[in-house]
């Protein structure tokens, strides 16, 4: 537990030492909030909610948090730090739980940036906070889903580009599970259980049952489920990497 | 005489190589083991397998009677090592670094403010704590490695090529700090470098393609000749 927070606080402060964070920051921001009122007609709908906003974030963090993921521990085997780390007293569990949790409130720090928008909507009507804050919680652990593949993709190559694109790939895999393209190309000869399945491996379909405000148990465990295997994961191929 | 590192008959492959075939080897407090062979000979092999790093595909590794693959963290704690090429977090300052590794080994409070001055003082890395490691020179690197290995005054000591970039003047700060702790720690450490192991050693294991050549005292070898020519008799004895 010690050693598992003394590598989360190291490698949050990382993350500020380099000029990544802040545009990491200035990037997420800028895209949420200007996609929110050009593509999602946040203004236009005339509703005061967050939904615009909300339903953009299975494809914005497509490809934003590859990019906080890949260096985990890519850039670890790359630079050899990772006999370093792994030499000292820390059961492989503690380093995998300390990396991903720093780079997830990373990113739960650029999500709580977003709250202008909170605040613009109460000024021009009377959201449902209710739905809101469900929707942060449900957007956090989207971010989490994503995080736990990446870091997990990233624990299997010294290479921070491979990193990037196969979870990119990966996570385009559970975002698109769900859409008709798929389901259509599935439906001809797969049977109801697969296309059963398939939609409940859906991020968007899952996400967007929290955004419209119902916080369901299943969706919970699903997004929890998605972080635990893609950890449990993670910590076996960097065991596995010690045999090499 | 406590036996504080027991290899034995240990094994590593690397696809079809053998990097590591059947070494045995042990060092009791107070001996400074030094490492020899060729480049590829499965010296830098063997000591991540030793420190935990790498896992052998045969025989055990013993550290203060803990076995390193049942018991790694235990065994872990004891050891101080400076791994191939001193890597470090080069993003970090080096008193952040050694902070994290203060950290991480459970070291607080004023006890590990006293042992991160004391690690500074016998490295003298005073002049650049506050500097990016990876802005540092070689040899500055290389002491901060050091220093992050001496840092929880471990009983066991695994240096790879310490003094490997550092200037005459810097190796022969690293040899009397090597010397001075010699007595109340096992210590192993590999070299190219045949002087240090006049200097330093109480014992020397030459080792060629994964095995132990030799397992004798300096003095015994120095019998022998030059070492140098001892050396390229036991590792090449078709030249």
């Amino acid at each position: 537990m010690r050693a598992a927070l003394a590598v989360y606080k190291r490698e949050l402060a990382s993350y500020f030492i380099t000029p990544l964070a802040y545009l990491f920051i200035v990037v997420f921001l800028l895209l949420t909030g200007s996609l929110t009122f050009f593509m999602g007609g946040f203004l236009e709908r005339g509703q005061a909610d967050l939904q615009p906003f909300f339903s953009l974030h299975p494809w914005v963090y497509l490809f934003l948090v590859p990019a906080v993921a890949m260096r985990l521990w890519s850039e670890e085997r790359k630079t050899g730090s990772i006999e370093l780390l792994l030499t000292l007293p820390v059961p492989t569990t503690a380093a995998v739980l300390g990396k991903f949790l720093a780079a997830w409130s990373f990113i739960g720090i650029a999500l709580a940036l977003t709250f202008p928008l909170w605040i613009t909507v109460d000024y021009l009507g009377d959201p449902d906070h209710g739905v809101i804050l469900a929707s942060y919680i449900g957007s956090l652990l989207l971010a989490g889903a994503y995080l736990a593949i990446g870091t997990a993709v990233s624990a299997a190559t010294r290479n921070q580009v491979i990193a990037f694109v196969m979870t990119a790939a990966i996570g385009f895999c559970f975002v698109t599970a769900a859409t008709p393209v798929i389901l259509d190309f599935v439906s001809g000869w797969a049977g109801s259980a697969l296309i059963e399945i398939l939609s409940g491996l859906s991020f968007v379909v899952r996400f967007e049952s929290i955004v419209r405000g119902v916080i369901d148990a299943t969706d919970l465990v699903f997004f929890l489920s998605v972080i635990g295997v893609f950890l449990t994961a993670n910590t076996l191929i960097v065991d596995l990497n010690r045999g090499r | 005489m406590t036996t504080l590192i027991s290899v034995t008959d240990l094994e590593k492959n690397f696809g079809p190589i053998r990097a590591v075939d059947g070494i045995s080897l042990s060092v009791d407090r107070g001996e400074v083991l030094g490492f020899l062979g060729p480049n590829g000979a499965g010296k830098s092999t063997t000591m991540k397998m030793i420190t935990g790093f790498l896992a052998p595909d045969g025989g055990t590794i013993e550290i203060a009677g803990q076995d390193i693959e049942t018991a790694p963290l235990a065994a872990k704690r004891r050891i101080g090592y400076l791994p191939e090429g001193a890597p470090a977090y080069g993003d970090m300052t080096v008193s952040g670094f050694l902070r994290f590794c203060a950290d991480v080994r459970g070291l607080t409070g004023e006890y590990a403010r006293d042992r991160i001055r004391d690690v500074l003082d016998k490295t003298q890395l005073f002049g650049v704590i506050h500097q990016p490691i990876e802005t540092l020179s070689k040899g500055f690197k290389r002491r901060v490695g050091l220093a992050q290995a001496l840092l929880h005054d471990p009983e066991i000591l695994i240096l790879d090529e310490p003094t490997d970039g550092l200037d005459p003047n810097q190796k022969h700060e690293v040899r009397t700090l090597i010397r001075s702790m010699a007595r109340d720690k096992a210590i192993i450490i590999s070299t190219h470098i045949l002087e240090e192991v006049e200097a330093l050693c109480t014992r020397v294991v030459i080792i060629a393609a994964g095995k132990v050549r030799r397992d004798a005292t300096p003095r015994e070898l120095l019998a022998e000749g030059p070492l140098d020519d001892v050396f390229r008799r036991i590792t090449n004895p078709a030249a």
